[in-house]
């Protein structure tokens, strides 16, 4: 039997390094692929709310399937975006994109 | 040790292990190999959780979609597949701060009385998609925000041809 | 029961039985799923060598040749002497390539098309697992023959790879949505995604209930295997050999012995949703003839396959996309709807074929009259061509 609070532990080391990995990378792509992992780590816990405080209830898996959608819509318009400013700008880090910047 | 205990550690082991090395790779596309291990990972656990449906869906949804997706972003934007230095000059900034909140989280999860408790029984033979795809279109469940995802994910399918479509004459 | 009746059941509450006196529950359970892995992954691979001398000889007769004949009777250690011959080859490296990936991307291809076979239900009570959400997991382990692609072009490091792992990506990925919405319709007219929860259902072949959506699932699944005529990704007189340009030796006969056998694969996964899986008369009560029959019924799909690879040419890229976005998705799409309305309104009657039958009909006919309309209107705005600029003495 694996108490809840292992499930919880790695939810958070999981997030912290999808934060680490965020606000430290430069590519946008790997910072996109970093949001990916905190979402994952958001979703551990979600389910594994469901299974230890309210099986019964689906609740958790609609919660978690919302997380999935947001993620996909996420991605897709976040690589939209990367390519689009490749195109314009050839390169995709993100401390360079910096137009917009006083 | 259970053979629960086992799977989870293993698959606990191999989701840290994985994202910490897509977090510090050089090489985009390994790092993005490395995502996709975290995300089986995941889908593993999810599997230990009783929940195979979502396993199922992490799979396809993430393995399938997501990270190819990224693999053909990094592709298409060759220039950068291998960064000579992957982190900003912020980066010692960022590690203190994921720390932090590391280590905040697991202080405050470990204050929870309800933090040691075990799962229940569970029935394996209940047809958890059918009850999910009921709870997801009934009006009494999440009919609204299942609607509202799936305009989301209307949205940002047609944004995103706007958004990478080539405009004419270019 | 007999052993002949039912031999993998037999064969399996002796092992059972066996393991059980010799070790505590958990590791007997284990023990067994292993071997049960062992067997059915197996029976995958040893499968593979007769289907390579099979389509050898179907697409020799298709041209009007004899095909292997050498090798023991018939040619049929055709494939056990190019097993040798590829096992013996020199096994290559480019030198900047990407190791792991490179080693990985083959054994990830046969490893997608395998897990396919876990939830393939043979027989009666033969079936590897049978998941309440089978058909996802078909879609989902699916996705692993991309990754394998794209693994494979990126490694080798190599111009033409690349190449073909982009043209993959892209005719794989576009052709897994109609694949996707025709495997629905068999979930909806059975209610359930269980693959063994179909095959009972279909008292009544799917075929006859859905064929456009049979025919559309069949069409994009050889694009999804890649065969001709959707082999763009491995065009050789294009781009080489593909994604698999660097590879020599017994990693390039994985990604080919992949291939064949998830052509096999379709053709069987045709036979569950469409024909009635291994339904048949005396199958309930002798599962082996249930194997026998669900032998037969993808043996036309596979059959089929092989007919469409030795008849048609390759078709141009843009043809690809086109056929895949603005014909076979708008036709799954519509037919998904129609069938869930029909399907709900119908259900018990005895309406309930003729009706989808007759929605079947109605949506051909339509999209055809409606590809007419279109093809005509723009053949007449299509405009004359430019003068060519010629060239001239000076």
């Amino acid at each position: 039997m694996i108490p809840l609070s292992w499930y919880l532990i790695l939810a958070a080391l999981l997030f912290c390094i999808g934060l680490y990995g965020v606000l430290a990378r430069k590519n946008a792509v790997a910072i996109l692929m970093s949001v990916e992992l905190m979402l994952n780590a958001v979703n551990i816990n979600l389910v594994a709310f469901w299974r230890y405080f309210t099986p019964g209830n689906i609740s958790g898996h609609a919660f978690a399937v919302i997380v999935f959608v947001v993620a996909a819509a996420e991605v897709a318009v976040g690589l939209a975006l990367i390519i689009s400013i490749y195109r314009r700008r050839k390169t995709v880090a993100a401390d360079e994109i910096n137009l917009m910047k006083w | 040790m259970t053979g629960m205990q086992g799977v989870f550690l293993f698959a606990a082991g191999l989701i840290l292990w994985a994202a910490f090395m897509m977090v510090t790779r050089q090489n985009l596309v390994h790092a993005a190999f490395y995502l996709i291990l975290a995300l089986f990972g995941v889908a593993i656990l999810f599997v230990l959780l009783d929940a195979g449906f979502l396993a199922v869906i992490q799979v396809s949804v993430y393995i399938g979609a997501i990270s190819i997706m990224m693999i053909f972003a990094v592709m298409l934007t060759r220039g950068d597949v291998i960064e000579e230095d992957p982190v900003n000059k912020n980066y010692g900034w960022a590690l203190l701060l994921a720390a932090l909140f590391a280590f905040g989280l697991i202080i405050l999860v470990g204050q929870w009385p309800a933090i040691a408790s075990l799962p229940g029984a569970f029935d394996t033979s209940r047809d958890l998609a059918a009850e999910l795809g009921v709870a997801l279109f009934s009006p009494e469940g999440f009919v609204i925000p299942s609607e509202v995802a799936s305009v989301l994910l209307l949205a940002a399918l047609v944004g995103s041809l706007v958004v990478a479509r080539r405009q004419k004459g270019k | 029961m007999s052993f002949w009746s039912d031999p993998i059941r037999v064969a399996n509450e002796w092992l059972n039985g066996l393991l059980t006196d010799l070790l505590p529950q958990a590791w007997a359970t284990l023990i067994g799923n292993v071997i049960g892995v062992v067997v059915v992954s197996s029976f995958g691979l040893i499968l593979v060598i007769f289907l390579i001398w099979l389509e050898r000889k179907v697409a020799a007769r298709f041209q009007d040749r004899i095909g292997p004949n050498r090798a023991g009777p018939y040619g049929l250690l055709q494939t056990i002497a190019d097993i040798v011959k590829l096992l013996t080859k020199e096994d290559s490296i480019p030198e900047k390539a990407d190791k792991v990936t490179f080693n990985l991307a083959p054994i990830v291809s046969m490893i997608a098309v395998l897990l396919i076979w876990a939830v393939i239900p043979f027989a009666p009570g033969w079936i590897g697992t049978d998941l309440n959400v089978g058909v996802l997991y078909i879609a989902a382990v699916g996705s692993f023959g991309i990754l394998s692609i794209l693994m494979a072009g990126w490694a080798s490091n190599n111009k033409y790879a690349l190449l073909g792992a982009f043209r993959a990506v892209a005719q794989l990925i576009s052709y897994e949505v109609p694949m996707l919405l025709t495997l629905l319709v068999p979930v909806l007219l059975a209610r359930s995604m269980g693959m063994m929860h179909i095959v009972h259902d279909q008292s009544l072949w799917f075929i006859v209930l859905a064929p456009v959506a049979g025919v559309i699932f069949l069409v994009s699944s050889i694009a999804e295997v890649g065969r001709t005529p959707f082999d763009l990704i491995e065009a050789e007189s294009e781009i080489v050999a593909g994604y698999h340009t660097e590879y020599t030796g017994m990693k390039f006969g994985l990604f080919f012995a992949a291939e064949f056998l998830h052509a096999f694969t379709v053709g069987v996964l045709f036979a569950i949703l469409y024909l009635g899986g291994w339904r048949g008369p005396g199958a309930e009560q002798y599962p082996i003839l249930g194997m026998v029959y669900l032998i037969a019924k993808s043996s036309i799909g596979y059959f089929i396959v092989m007919w469409v690879r030795s008849t048609l040419p390759r078709i141009r890229i843009d043809q690809m996309l086109d056929l895949n976005w603005k014909v076979l998705t708008p036709i799954s799409l519509a037919l998904l709807i129609l069938t869930a309305i029909l399907d709900k309104m119908f259900a018990e009657t005895a309406l309930r074929a003729p009706v989808l039958l007759g929605a079947n009909v109605l949506v051909v006919v339509l999209s055809w009259a409606i590809i007419r309309v279109l093809s005509r209107r723009s053949r007449r705005e299509r405009k004359v061509f430019k003068k060519r600029p010629e060239a001239r003495a000076v």
